[in-house]
């Protein structure tokens, strides 16, 4: 069971030219030199690199998970050959300035590309996705030695990269992170690779933090530094960030060919995501001690601070819009290949028969068995998979695209993107990864027991998005993000723009045929959104505000994503009406927004009740009760 | 030397094609295109004999549709130096294709002219053969393993039950089979340096080549839907049907 890569090809076409019309892209003079026909080559590219490369080590990397024999991680061969088509591919650097070897490639366009990895093979995906994440953060907060020495060979493919934020007993809470970084020596600051620390420090859950899969990997760790007392600042403030070299490396870039002092404690045993390797690091325990530089001998992991002491978590969530795309972009895609594959199984497996047109719902067993695809349940299922990838898929390039209007001409404008990127990102983390999954959870249901099964691949789409409502900020934490601060900023600025802008498309849709009832459903949506919002906060108090917020999440994300589907309805509504041979694709889309209209926007008004009643239960149950 | 490399756009290896209600043919509206595999592969070649300083340059030539100019942005992509379109929309069939080709050599003079052995949507298998008679020159066919020196060529041809060397002169043709080599990926720094080299588009009028049809397509079928299977009882029942209803022994 191959994935069907040119259905995807199909609706992201439709997504990216006659939704979104990205070539007017090309108008900014960041993009000038781009035409849908260098957009396509990278698309066609990436289409085929993840059917070629990727899908066909994906259940393999799953099965053959990472193993450690207490000196090296083993990985299949398959894992460096997707990682090593990649990076020879120019992808890492697709978005940087030509001046740096890159393609000033529109983010929407980049983030299209690369979801058809996600869709073959999120976990060896996750590879070249943190290297990027790592490479672009340096490259906006690194000085010019720390891009060249640590970013630009990243960016050209020859090293990866890992983000180390989480410890054991630190993961929502970062602030109470306990690595330490001291000063390594007289002349710490001198040393042209930036300020030189010693780490000492566990690092928990390290995506990618051991291998060999390319010349060096480059972690990037946040520590905190200690005052003359030796304790270290409390909160978030006291956070610094620093670039950690596994191989430690000289100002010219060149290997010194000594092992920085990190070691690899353990590997994590996931029930997901097993392509990519997780690990514990101890960093500074002494396994590879170090000849000093110029500072104290012996243990501690030599790193370079980057950027000012205490800016540690700002520069890390500066491009953090950006990564929670791509987490829900990946969960989107995961619930888009769950959706394809028992789809195809529907069509092909015969079981039962209509139910009958007379009163008792007997049937003629003497008929042959029709494929499930025809029983109305099972369309329900493959309806509410397309409604949750399709419109998750739209939206994250909706949220791409405000990134990209941040680069134009426009400063008015551009202010907006990034303002209402601000808000939405939350639920463009959040949605997929709660309703993808759901709806992976459906394709397992649609195969019956055989999607129970290692044979198919639908149970491993589930396993592998189960990640996504935990990492990157935790569901619940989005929750507290969304209605704690987001829809509160600037006095609501952010939320009132949103607000605008799906009253532009529910007008809009009220003058398409068949379209005015949902227009209709999603204006009272929105009222009762903008109702709960008030009344979640009438009391001032955040605790009482935020005790229901997963709750508000929900609903919130429920109307942003009714919002799309009515947007999309009205272009596939036109599109009909033209006629061409791609009625089927038009009408699908309709299917899917109207089931979402009818079946899922009005749980929205049940998920609210709590949050407007303020209901104190999650709050007061007593521990003791439970 | 220059090396002629003609490229077509086909649909896509992965879509399902149906055939037409009216049986005029298969329904290739809306259906995903790309550049024939066995074309990649010669594409492929030319690169790596440009890289390895045996050729001057690489010429990707397409006829047929506007479309056609994204396959040829593929090929330049690949590595091709400079393209050709020929610009038609009438059905263009194998020899049609092969006196173009023939027209365009007379103009560029290559030493060298590789094409798939056969495209995937018609799998004529003519056209190279047919530019070999057309321009009088040696043809190494379904090539697995090329080599040149000066101004021989020595081509390892897949034939039926083996392999078969051939040594010709140039200038020749040579088509290209499945394990010739592993065609590259375009990277993206290829992908834009590849809108800045030259396309050029003519017309079968301006190379005075009549490209049209000789061959008229009667009837388009689906193959026939293969008959769900049964169960017997002795072997005898399986030697009797297979001897009276499937007749095949
Ligand atoms: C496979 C995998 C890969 C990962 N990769 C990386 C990586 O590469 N780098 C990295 O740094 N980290 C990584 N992480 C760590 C990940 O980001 C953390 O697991 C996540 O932030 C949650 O932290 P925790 O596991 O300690 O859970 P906890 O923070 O202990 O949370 C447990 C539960 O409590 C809830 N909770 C916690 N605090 C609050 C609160 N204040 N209010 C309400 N509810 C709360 C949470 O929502 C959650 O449901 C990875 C994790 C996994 C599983």
């Amino acid at each position: 069971m191959t994935l069907d890569i040119n259905r995807i090809r199909e609706t992201l076409d439709h997504l990216l030219y006659r939704w979104l019309d990205v070539e007017r892209l090309t108008r900014y003079p960041r993009y000038a030199e781009h035409d849908r026909a260098t957009f396509d080559g990278v698309i066609e590219l990436c289409a085929r690199l993840a059917a070629e490369k990727f899908e066909p080590g994906n259940r393999l990397s799953d099965i053959r998970e990472p193993a450690f024999d207490g000196t090296r991680v083993s990985l299949p061969e398959e894992t460096a050959e997707a990682c090593r088509a990649y990076n020879a591919s120019g992808m890492p650097a697709a978005g940087q300035d030509y001046a740096h070897g890159g393609m000033q490639l529109p983010y929407i366009v980049e983030m299209a590309a690369n979801s058809f990895f996600s869709a073959a093979s999120i976990g060896l995906k996750a590879y070249s996705m943190l290297t990027v994440a790592n490479a672009n953060l340096l490259m906006a907060h690194g000085s010019e030695t720390q891009k060249r020495v640590f970013a630009v060979p990243a960016l050209e493919g020859r090293y990866f990269g890992t983000m180390n934020l989480s410890e054991p007993q630190a993961g929502s809470s970062l602030s109470d992170i306990a690595t330490r970084a001291v000063p390594d020596g007289a002349d710490f600051a001198a040393d042209p690779l930036g300020p030189r620390y010693r780490l000492t420090g566990t690092k928990m859950w390290i995506s990618g933090g051991e291998h060999e899969l390319g010349e060096n990997i480059i972690h990037l760790v946040l520590a905190k530094v200690p005052d003359e007392a030796g304790r270290l600042p409390p909160g978030t403030r006291g956070i610094s960030l620093f670039v950690v070299p596994r191989l430690l490396l000289d100002a010219s870039g060149a290997p010194t060919g000594e092992r920085n002092d990190i070691a690899l404690a353990g590997l994590n045993h996931k029930l997901g995501y097993r392509g990519t390797v997780n690990t514990l690091l101890n960093y500074g325990e002494g396994r590879f001690p170090l000849r000093a530089p110029g500072g104290t001998d012996g243990a501690g992991a030599i790193g370079y601070r980057v950027g000012d002491l205490g800016a540690g978590l700002k520069c890390m969530f500066h491009m953090m819009n950006e990564a929670r795309i791509q987490v829900g972009l990946g969960a989107a895609m995961l619930g888009y290949a769950g959706y394809l594959a028992s789809l195809d199984y529907a069509r092909q497996r015969p079981q039962g028969r209509p139910t009958a047109e007379g009163a008792t719902p007997a049937k003629d067993a003497s008929q042959p068995p029709i494929a499930i695809v025809e029983h109305p349940d099972v369309k329900r299922m493959l309806l509410a998979q397309k409604a949750y990838a399709e419109g998750a898929l739209a939206f994250e390039l909706y949220c791409a695209l405000l990134v990209d209007e941040q680069h134009g001409d426009q400063p008015a404008r551009a202010d907006e993107a990034r303002l209402l990127l601000d808000l939405l990102t939350p639920v463009a983390k959040s949605w997929p990864s709660e309703w993808c999954l759901e709806g992976n959870s459906l394709a397992i249901q649609v195969l019956g027991g055989y999607g129970y099964t290692r044979d198919f691949p639908v149970e491993q789409h589930w396993r592998d998005n189960r990640l996504n409502m935990i990492h990157e900020g935790t569901h619940g934490i989005h929750a507290l993000d969304l209605l704690g601060r987001k829809v509160l900023m600037k006095d609501g600025e952010a939320l009132r723009i949103l607000f605008g802008r799906i009253g532009a498309t529910a007008a809009a849709a009220a003058a398409v045929d068949g379209l005015q009832p949902l227009a209709r459903q999603l204006s009272a949506a929105v009222e009762i959104v903008a109702l709960a919002t008030a009344e979640a906060w009438r009391s001032g108090s955040a605790r009482a505000a935020l005790t229901n917020a997963t709750g508000y999440l929900r609903a919130f994300g429920h109307m942003v994503l009714a919002w799309i589907w009515l947007d999309l309805a009205i272009v596939s509504a036109q599109a009909l009406t033209a006629a061409g041979t791609a009625a089927d694709f038009h009408r699908g889309k309709l299917a899917a927004a109207r089931y979402f209209f009818a079946y899922e926007l009005p749980l929205v008004a049940a998920w609210l009740a709590p949050v407007r009643a303020c209901d104190s239960l999650c709050r007061e149950t007593a521990t003791d009760w439970l | 030397m220059k090396v002629l490399v003609a490229v077509k756009r086909v649909v896509d290896y992965n879509v399902k094609v149906r055939v037409k209600a009216d049986q005029s043919g298969v329904d290739i509206a809306d259906v995903k295109f790309s550049m024939n595999p066995f074309d990649e592969i010669a594409i492929e070649e030319a690169v790596r004999l440009k890289e390895k300083g045996v050729a001057t340059e690489v010429i990707a030539v397409s006829m047929g549709v506007a479309q056609c100019q994204e396959t040829l942005r593929t090929a330049l992509a690949m590595g091709a130096d400079r393209a050709i379109h020929v610009q038609s929309d009438a059905e263009l069939q194998p020899l049609a294709v092969a006196k173009l080709l023939k027209a365009i050599c007379d103009k560029e003079q290559p030493q060298l002219v590789i094409l798939g052995k056969q495209a995937i949507d018609d799998d004529c298998n003519q056209t190279g053969q047919m530019l070999a008679a057309l321009a009088g020159w040696s043809q190494g066919t379904f090539a697995s393993k090329v080599e040149i020196s000066g101004s021989d060529i020595s081509v390892i041809r897949e034939v039926d039950g083996g392999l078969q060397t051939v040594a010709l002169k140039l200038p020749a043709i040579v088509t290209t089979d499945l394990r010739l080599n592993e065609p590259r990926y375009a990277t993206l720094p290829n992908i834009m340096k590849a809108k800045k080299k030259p396309l050029d588009a003519v017309t079968p009028e301006a190379l005075g080549v009549d490209v049209t049809p000789r061959l008229k397509t009667l009837k388009v079928t689906e193959p026939p839907k293969r008959k769900g299977g049964i169960k017997v009882k002795t072997i005898g029942e399986l030697v009797d049907k297979l001897k009276n209803e499937a007749r095949v022994i």
